[in-house]
């Protein structure tokens, strides 16, 4: 596979919180990690026993079906058992403090919480006070490592490199995890980061991390060798930070008009789950530029190395 | 990687030179070819990073032998150890490579030291994930006795009797950029 890193590197911590607090080689090493845990998925039996015995508890106070998935599949292929906790499920409906529910999961000898969380900090927090691994699966606007890990896996994979590549993150900046994470990740592997969307989703603060700031998409296309389309959070109804979304499809739409613009190997990345039509056209989702559905499978991949990697450093 | 020390160290006894190293890998390939009629059903499973060398190598004099190559793999066996999270250093798991589909096949399992033979049992329960061979050898550049599971090797370049406390440490100059040897260390 592309890219391999030298593999020299020792992973050390017990928790995934950011990519912020990650050097470029403990990056790469979870990426090389991945390469074997991809492979996994390709056999007759897709399992291993790395894990086993281990209990991992996916504690999503946010709803999320394909984090909270991904993440439970990757645990069940290497051989954990696994607990879901949601919000409505779980006692924070009664009052019950985050900490509370998180002694009451130590006590009953988790050794991975997965944690979902509309603060910022909740996993840091945690991580703070629990013998427990810790991973970010997305807290409020900070941060949403796996995903960042598995679109720089993505990239890494087609392109066989991420340093000197140009990235254009396109949409809702301001409230988004993935696009913190991203930033993080793609600067420190070298990468040349853009930021586009309506000023007020993309304010020129973000220009103090090291990235550039775009308010005309088309500017972008021509040069971009990746563009990942963030999801317009309709149902959080922002109609304070943009006129509608007939505007924002005007504006910053990926049109099959505007992806004639992009060169032949740009590679198109979302998230998901995808607005057809709004921040991108169906052809230009299910074209040739699009590898949409790998980040899906290195999803899996990525959250398998991470779960490893945590899980397996002895306490 | 662990960086074998120099030859130097008071307490290391040299045990293998390159050429002794080069006659046992050759013979062991003379045994392979004598108990695989079927050579082209043979894959020879190198486990990371010494046993793909050694894998590869076997593979050469077998070419040498015989004028058929027979295909290599790798095997990771990190994730299928039994020890994650008990050992202070968590082992790299690297990608496995085998020739699909195993069934017909005779896989031969490759490694530089056996020991314990746990790392043989995770290799076998490896290769078991990828499908089911009709059988699975064992060839090692070294036996060093100790083991603590029901496992032979069916072949080996040298049976060294070793005492605990000493290690053996093998040097490739692919995997080590550095001349063949294999030598014994004891612990300080």
């Amino acid at each position: 596979m592309a890219g391999k890193g030298t593999m020299t590197t020792r992973w050390t911590r017990k928790d995934l919180l950011g990519l912020r607090e990650l050097s470029a080689d403990e990056i790469n090493f979870i990426l090389d990690t991945t390469d074997a845990f991809k492979q996994v998925g390709t056999r007759e039996i897709k399992k291993v026993p790395s894990l086993r015995g281990k209990t991992l508890v996916n504690f999503f106070v946010e709803p999320s079906t394909r984090t909270r998935t991904s993440f439970e599949l990757a645990a069940l292929r290497l051989s954990a058992d696994v607990i879901n906790i949601s919000a409505t499920t779980s006692s924070l409906t009664k009052g019950e403090t985050l900490k509370d529910t998180a002694r009451n999961l130590q006590a009953l000898h988790a050794d991975i919480l997965v944690l979902r969380h509309s603060s910022a900090g909740a996993p840091q927090f945690l991580a703070n006070r629990l013998k427990a691994s810790v991973i970010n699966a997305g807290d409020g606007a900070h941060e949403h490592p796996t995903q960042a890990l598995l679109d720089l896996y993505t990239i890494r994979e087609r392109r066989g490199k991420i340093a000197g590549l140009r990235v254009a993150i396109v949409g809702d900046i301001l409230f988004s995890r993935v696009a913190r994470s991203n930033i993080f990740g793609l600067l420190k592997l070298g990468a040349h980061v853009t930021l586009v969307g309506p000023s007020t989703l993309v304010p020129r603060e973000f220009e103090k991390l090291g990235v550039e700031v775009s308010y005309k998409i088309e500017d972008l296309l021509p040069k971009a060798d990746v563009v990942n389309l963030l999801r317009i959070q309709h149902e959080r109804q922002r109609r304070e930070y943009f006129p509608g979304i007939g505007e924002y499809i005007r504006l910053f739409g990926l049109t099959k008009e505007r992806a004639k613009l992009l060169k032949p190997d740009c590679l198109i990345m979302h998230p998901g789950p995808i607005n057809r039509g709004v921040e991108i056209d169906s052809e230009v989702a299910d074209g040739l530029h699009s590898v949409i559905l790998d980040q899906v499978t290195n999803g899996l991949a990525v959250r398998m190395a991470v779960l490893y990697l945590c899980g397996g450093v002895s306490g | 990687m662990k960086q074998p020390k120099q030859r130097t160290s008071s307490t290391a006894v040299p045990t293998m030179d390159a050429e002794a190293i080069r006659r046992a890998l050759q013979r062991i390939a003379h045994e392979i070819i004598e108990r695989n009629p079927q050579l082209t059903h043979v894959v020879l499973a190198g486990i990371p990073s010494r046993g793909v060398e050694i894998a590869q190598r076997i593979a050469a004099f077998i070419h040498q032998i015989r004028k058929i190559n027979v295909e290599t793999g790798v095997i990771d066996v990190a994730m299928h150890r039994d020890d994650v999270g008990t050992r202070f250093e968590l082992p790299i798991v690297r990608e496995s490579k085998l020739p699909l589909p195993l069934e017909e096949r005779t896989v031969v399992v490759v490694d530089d030291v056996l020991y314990t033979g746990r790392t043989v049992r995770a290799a076998m329960d490896a290769i078991n994930s990828f499908g089911r061979p009709s059988r699975i050898q064992l060839a090692v550049l070294i036996d060093r006795g100790h083991r603590e599971l029901p496992i032979r090797p069916d072949y080996v370049g040298k049976n060294l009797p070793t005492s605990g406390n000493e290690k053996v440490k093998v040097q490739l100059q692919e995997t080590d950029e550095k001349p063949d040897a294999v030598w014994l260390e004891r612990e300080p």
